[in-house]
């Protein structure tokens, strides 16, 4: 019953989506004050409440784990933690698209609710938009991929979710990616209904400027949460390892980050309108096609949960439609978007230009090592494109960026001079070199890690120069976003960097009671001990472990056996100290009383992802200073509004 | 400047750089990209020594042997028309690592004809196999259905 609950309410959600679009439409060509165009939002806000339930009895039937629904059946197990129940709702195909045109629909339903900046026409067209990408992605949904599916008879058992699945992870990573996915959608929207009414102003870029941020910052935590549980959970030891579905993450990230910065032109400047809106258009268009390769098992990855041709070729479809008619819809309106406001090339927009460019060079070299493998697959060819292309190829455009990213905030708009600020180019070049030499003449170590070590350094001190002689105080939160933000990305990099520089690595082959070490730690195997799960059995290897012959603590990797489905997991252990983290694989195999043991010491690893939370605290300060403002803004305009009201009933 | 030259330039500008991003983009696939051998592939053309590629095949039953520091183990890779491989691999197993079931080696030959392997992606669960190995083999492929629709009418 529940179950059908949830179907119904999904069609009638993809009926108001095709209302909502004709709404649209219709209040284009006549004007918004007819009828049809005032059902435009409450179409989009009823929408959004049906599919949030429709979700909510996908999450009920794996709660109660309802074997006669064929997902659940071959998805779930009633032995399963009840976290895992619900979190599994999402790790499969039908669920997780599911997910996708619910965060859709809410955040449809949300821009209908409460974004009046912008002229109603614009708003209307907006609207259409997104109903009618959410029209497509209900087909998909409803046509060739429905969740809640009977089965003629119930299953007896259900078939188990994947154990690399069950985590703690799968509750967090995938909900927080699809709402950077699909938040872009909303910049998409944004996009086309000011291409429709050739309304490129800044209004519009700072109604849409908050939805980037927020898209963003979820991206952000989504790629930062999903590269710490990939490095956990595999037990391989690395935070990236350029699969295409990370890739696939990435790209999305890398436009939104273009978007967010020239929008910004866009909202204080009144430049690069049209690149604005291209970048809008691209950057959702990374999202789909990360969908569409993720979800039509095109690719080799564990993110595939189902090779279905079909699928494959209706998302293809979407994909040709949604990005197809968008660029048309760009090239024939493109020119008639005016000129924008000129600046010199030593300015802040001037800066922001290069960093656009960077980052859509970099954009250009992920897309292709990614669709590389598809290409030379027509011609019967099989390669893999790994991190030897990624890194050196990505790293030609990232350096620049980043010393453009060191100095580019210190510059003003329009017009601007390096002499300007030459002091303060010459310390972070200081900084810079200073790096390069010492690190290089201390370690002797390999160009990339040496660059990012440098980079990052002189990038950390960069990011707080903009606050230099203001009173901290009076500096608006969302320049401090900014700079929190960029901050963090040098963290990130001094992770990544120190990461690839100064990993120990060691393998070992130990008796009960033997020792090794690793790094700085002492490692001994004191026991090796059965343990039992809810739906698995292990051997723990308890070990004791000391930093530079300090207090020794215990630690227990374990290797799993999970019933349903069978499959053998590594549980590795962490050990987290503030300059960097022990990592502890314990192998299954037991030769000839000899236990298989990798170890790891990975100096200043953590601070990967701590840059990428920091990232995102700083997304989120940008958010809350741009609201603000707005909200000031809005006061103000209503109090003098009153004021005159009240100066002509006194007249 | 006019404002019309700096759009055109501008434009022209970064059109230049995604050009050329592309463009080393594409010199660099063509010589980083790590190409995929079946056994009787690398037997017949084998790759330059010490060139990163992909061995996929089939793990030869009573090849698996381990080395005395207990962590090195050497296999045989084999494939079709009596094609075999010898790999050695330094590491813990990936799960599901058996004798008689598929496997992705990454890694390059070393001067004697051994494969030296970084990294084996062996089948990762019972719904999902390495691309490459999708129909090696008919008999497996029909376990896999089997596996897959168990629980289900």
């Amino acid at each position: 019953m529940i179950a059908e609950l949830g179907l119904a309410a999904l069609w009638l959600a993809a009926a108001l989506a095709a209302l909502q679009l004709l709404g649209g439409i219709l209040a284009l060509r006549g004007g918004t004050e007819s009828d049809i165009a005032g059902l435009t939002r409450p179409a989009a806000i009823l929408q959004g409440g049906l599919v949030a339930l429709s979700f909510g009895a996908l999450l009920w039937v794996f709660a109660i784990t309802d074997l006669s629904v064929k997902l659940v059946a071959t998805n779930s197990h009633t032995m399963k933690p009840l976290i895992f129940k619900i979190s599994g709702a999402w790790g499969n195909h039908e669920g997780s698209m599911l997910l996708w045109v619910t965060v859709m629909a809410l955040a449809g339903a949300l821009i209908a609710g409460i974004e009046r900046r912008l002229p109603e026409r614009t708003m209307q067209a907006t609207l259409a938009a997104q109903g009618f990408v959410a029209l497509g992605f209900y087909a998909f949904l409803l046509l060739s991929s429905n969740p809640f599916e009977r089965l003629p008879q119930p299953a007896t058992e259900g078939m188990g979710l994947n154990p690399l699945l069950q985590d703690i992870g799968l509750a967090l990573h995938p909900p927080t990616l699809y709402f950077g996915y699909v938040g872009l959608s909303v910049a998409f929207s944004f996009a086309v209904g000011a291409l429709l009414t050739r309304q490129v102003t800044p209004d519009f870029a700072r109604a849409m400027r908050p939805w980037i941020l927020g898209a963003w910052v979820f991206l952000t935590l989504g790629i930062t949460a999903g590269s710490y549980w990939a490095y956990y959970e595999l037990g391989w030891g690395g935070y990236w390892f350029w699969d295409p579905v990370e890739n696939a993450s990435l790209m999305p990230w890398l436009a939104a980050t273009a978007l967010l910065h020239s929008a910004s032109v866009l909202a204080s400047r009144d430049a690069l309108r049209v690149w604005t809106i291209m970048l809008g258009v691209v950057a959702f268009s990374m999202s789909m096609l990360g969908t569409f390769l993720v979800r039509s098992g095109i690719l080799t990855s564990v993110h595939a949960f189902a090779v279905d041709p079909e699928r494959g070729s209706f998302i293809l479809f979407l994909l040709a439609i949604y990005i197809g008619g968008a660029l048309l819809l760009f090239a024939l309106r493109a020119g008639a978007i005016n000129e924008g406001e000129r600046f010199s090339v030593a300015s802040r927009e001037g800066a922001l230009v290069v960093n656009n460019v960077m980052l859509s060079a970099i954009l250009a070299v992920v897309l292709l090592g990614t669709l590389y493998p598809l290409l030379t697959e027509a011609f019967d060819v099989r390669v893999s494109v790994g991190p030897p292309y990624f890194n050196p190829v990505g790293a030609i455009f990232a350096f620049p960026m980043l010393a453009v990213m060191a100095v580019g905030p210190l510059l003003r708009w329009r017009k601007d001079g390096f002499g300007r600020i030459s002091k303060e180019i010459a310390l972070v070049a200081a900084f810079l070199l200073a790096g390069i030499v010492l690190l290089g003449l201390l370690f002797g170590l390999a160009i990339l890690p040496l660059l990012g070590l440098s980079f990052a350094i002189a990038l950390a001190v960069a990011s707080f120069l903009p606050l230099r002689g203001r009173k901290l105080r009076r500096v608006p939160i969302e320049t401090w976003g900014m700079v929190v933000a960029h901050f963090g990305l040098a963290i990130s990099l001094f992770g990544m960097a120190s990461e690839s520089a100064f990993t120990e690595e060691h393998l070992a082959a130990l008796e009960e009671g033997g020792a090794t070490s690793v790094g700085p730690w002492q490692v001994r195997l004191e026991a090796v001990e059965p343990v039992a799960g809810p739906n698995w059995t292990a051997i723990a290897g308890r070990m004791a472990v000391s930093y530079e012959g300090g207090e020794p603590q215990t630690i227990a990797p374990q290797s799993r056996n999970f019933w349903a489905p069978p499959q053998q997991t590594t549980e590795s252990v962490l050990v987290t100290r503030w300059n960097g983290q022990l990592y502890a694989v314990m192998g299954a195999d037991n030769r000839g009383g000899r236990y298989q043991l990798r170890l790891w010491w990975k100096p200043f690893v953590t601070f990967i992802w701590y840059g990428g939370l920091i990232i995102a605290l700083g997304g989120i300060l940008a958010i809350i200073g741009r609201v603000r403002g707005d909200l000031k803004r809005r006061i103000v305009r209503r109090k003098v509004a009153e004021r005159r009201a009240e100066a002509e009933a006194l007249a | 400047m006019k404002a019309k030259h700096q759009r055109l330039v501008l434009v022209l500008l970064a059109l230049a750089a995604l050009f050329g991003a592309v463009l080393l983009a594409i010199y660099a696939l063509r010589n980083q990209a790590s190409y995929f051998y079946l056994p009787e592939q690398m037997e017949a053309s084998p790759p330059a020594v010490g060139q990163a590629v992909r061995l996929g095949g089939m793990v030869a039953p009573g090849s698996l042997e381990t080395l005395s520091d207990g962590i090195t183990v050497t296999f045989t890779v084999t494939g079709r028309e009596d094609s075999a491989v010898p790999v050695r691999y330094t590491g813990i197993l990936p799960d599901l690592f058996v004798e008689g079931s598929g496997v992705v080696a990454e890694g390059r030959l070393d001067a004697g004809g051994t494969f030296i392997a970084d990294n084996l992606l062996a089948k990762h669960d019972e719904n999902y196999v390495p691309r490459e190995l999708e129909g090696m083999s008919e008999h497996q492929a029909a376990k896999m259905a089997e596996d897959t629709t168990v629980g289900l009418e």
